[in-house]
This record gives structure tokens, C-alpha cells and sequence, in this order.
């Protein structure tokens, strides 16, 4: 099944139980009329805390650099005493 | 023990294809190439030295890699799709295949740049292993994970193998700030929007069984790395087994190349499509 479509039915059936809630009146109307509205506000809040969250543990890796250097140096150095000529970068 | 060895008996049956599109490459191709033969021809070493000429390979010692395992000499290719490159990187890799040998490495040159995807399809066309190991030839993609990619889809049998940066164990260096948010920013989108059960879409180190490479790969028309988004998520929807393994990316050219408005319209036009047509 293509996921548009997933997504698709996932949204019909969260509509479906929105509107038997509206027409059950269990829980207020007034409430039930703004609930897409916060569904939709919390899942952008959600992702946005994901964001955050992801940015604060963005995992960096300086020693890499300096690792990526020394083979390189050694690389180098291997072509030289080879005699191929890698020229610089 | 017993484990050990039929591990290694199994690599005895497994070739890897290594493609490595080029373009004005000419130093870079030398250590990639430099640093795949020290990684997989021993993946246990301390201190040493590296001689051409196989018989004469010495283990010098022994030191405790993150990997804790050995994996014993990998049969392995390196095809080199080089798209023309005015700065001699075709010459470079011929006194390579000099150096190391022609059947070691490929050169599969091309007319002129010609695209990412098509370079893969052009390399896969010259393959001969049983796995293709997709990766960058601008040395952010570094060969010492070759040996962690190999391990992973041994152990897991899986059908593709993605290198992750943005995982524990993994890491980016050479991002600012702005960069680290719009590449988290534009994660998070792509999770919320596709599911693609990857932690890292728009990785391009990879490693694949060669028959699920061509699978995917003929369903794929993107360009760039919404291509790489799309292989992944395709995969994802023909139910290939997908493993990650932590890596490191060490981004040489950002600062040459920013990420403008185009780049953000580019990648949520991509995204509309895979979401839609996936």
C-alpha cells in the first residue's frame, strides 16, 4: 500500500472519531470543534521539541578532523615513496 | 572460535564492489583508495606498515579495535566512475591500477558529469561482487567504516547497510549552527512525513547487496540527495531489511557551499514527491 495512502486512512479514522464525539456530546462541543486545531498544535510542537531536542545533542566529532589529517599525512606520505605524484589539494 | 571461523568462511564467498564517483578528485581519490586497502586488507593492526605486494602484508600487532573482532582479507573491487574530470584525476587512478592492481581497481570513466545516479548505475553495470559499497570521494565518507558496514550486514543478513551520522557513535564536524538546525530541522520533516525507519536519509554511504542496488535503483528518478532519500525510502516500502551503523562525517567543503533558499525548496519539493508517490 502506498503510504500516502496509510497516511490517508490514519487521517479518515482520526476524523471518524472526531466526528462520533461530535455527535455523542460526551464531551463538550465547544471542545470537540477546536480538537483538530490541537491535534495539529501539538504535533508542530512535538516535532519542534524534536528539533531542539536533536540540535542539543547533535552528536560532533572535532577528533576527526585531526585523525583525518594524520592519514592523510600518511597516505601522503606512502605516494611519495611510491612515486605517485598526488600533487596538493 | 567455531563462529570466528565460519564468519570468515563466509567472507571467503564475498566480493565487494566499492563504487566511488569522481569529479576533480585527483588528490582525494589517491587517499580514499590508499586508506580502503589499509582498512580492508587488515582490519586488526596497531602499528604498521602496508606493502603493495601481498606477500609481504605483516601484522605488526594487535591492538583492540572498537570492533573487537577480526574480519580476515576482504575480495573487494574499487570502481572509480570518473565524469571527465579536467584536473587529471583519471591519470592519477591509472598510476593506481599501476600500484595496486588493475583487477583491485576499476576506472569506469564517463564523457562529462553526467549525475550521481546514473554514476551508480554506469558502476553497478561494471560490478562483480555480490555487495556494492556506495560512498563520497571527497574523504567525508572515511574507509575506516568499511570493515563496521561489512560486519553489520554479516551478522544481521540485512539487505542494506546505511551509515548514520546523527546517532551515538556517530557525529558531524564542520557544521555550524545554522547548518546542524536546518539538517535536524529538515530530519524531523522527513520522519513526520514518510516513516522512513532510518535515522539518516540523506546519508550517501552505503552499503547494499548488489541484486537489492539495481532493484531500487531502477525505480528511482530523483537528482541529488533526494535520490539518496529516495533509494532509502523505496527500500523502506519493498520491505528490505535495513541496518544502520554510526559514522563520522568530516564536511570539508561547507563554507564553499551554503545552503540557500533554492536547496530548502529543492528538498521540500522532494519530499512532496516521496510522500505522494511512495
Amino acid at each position: 500500500m502506498k503510504h500516502i495512502v496509510k497516511i490517508l486512512s490514519l487521517l479518515v479514522a482520526i476524523s471518524a472519531f472526531w466526528i462520533g464525539l461530535l455527535q455523542a456530546a460526551i464531551v463538550p462541543r465547544s471542545y470537540t470543534w477546536l480538537l483538530p486545531i490541537y491535534f495539529v498544535v501539538s504535533l508542530g510542537c512535538y516535532d519542534l521539541l524534536m528539533v531542539g531536542i536533536g540540535l542539543m545533542q547533535f552528536p560532533t566529532c572535532p577528533q576527526e578532523a585531526v585523525l583525518l589529517q594524520q592519514d592523510i599525512a600518511e597516505a601522503k606520505d606512502f605516494f611519495k615513496h611510491k612515486g605517485v605524484d598526488v600533487g596538493s589539494d | 572460535m567455531a563462529d570466528q571461523n565460519e564468519t570468515k568462511g563466509e567472507e571467503g564467498k564475498h566480493k565487494y564492489s566499492i563504487i566511488v564517483p569522481t569529479y576533480n578528485e585527483r588528490l582525494n581519490i589517491a587517499l580514499i583508495v590508499y586508506l580502503i586497502f589499509k582498512h580492508l586488507r587488515i582490519s586488526r593492526y596497531g602499528s604498521w606498515f602496508y606493502v603493495a605486494d601481498p606477500d609481504l602484508i605483516i601484522v605488526v600487532c594487535a591492538h583492540e579495535l572498537v570492533l573487537g573482532d577480526i574480519i580476515s582479507d576482504v575480495d573487494f573491487e574499487i570502481i572509480v566512475v570518473d565524469d571527465g574530470s579536467p584536473d587529471g584525476t583519471q591519470e592519477i587512478v591509472k598510476q593506481l591500477q599501476h600500484l595496486y592492481g588493475e583487477d583491485r581497481i576499476l576506472l569506469r570513466a564517463r564523457a562529462k558529469k553526467l549525475g550521481l545516479g546514473t554514476a551508480y548505475i554506469h558502476g553497478l553495470k561494471h560490478a562483480t561482487g555480490d555487495f556494492v559499497v556506495i560512498m563520497d570521494a571527497d574523504l567525508s565518507h572515511h574507509p575506516k567504516y568499511l570493515p563496521s558496514f561489512i560486519k553489520k550486514q554479516l551478522e544481521t543478513n540485512a539487505s542494506i547497510v546505511t551509515g548514520t551520522r546523527y546517532v551515538k557513535g556517530g557525529g558531524v564536524h564542520g557544521w555550524n549552527l545554522m547548518r546542524k538546525l536546518t539538517s535536524r530541522g529538515a530530519n524531523v520533516l522527513a520522519q513526520t512525513l514518510l516513516w522512513p525507519g532510518v535515522s539518516d536519509l540523506t546519508g550517501s554511504f552505503r552499503l547494499y547487496k548488489k541484486s537489492v542496488l539495481e532493484d531500487v535503483i531502477s525505480s528511482c528518478v530523483s537528482k541529488g540527495y533526494v535520490f539518496q532519500m529516495e533509494m532509502i525510502v523505496r527500500a523502506t516500502r519493498k520491505g528490505y531489511h535495513i541496518e544502520e551503523v554510526p559514522i563520522t562525517f568530516v564536511d570539508r567543503v561547507f563554507g564553499t557551499s551554503k545552503l540557500g533558499g533554492s536547496e530548502i525548496v529543492e528538498y521540500l519539493k522532494g519530499l512532496v514527491y516521496l510522500l505522494l508517490t511512495t
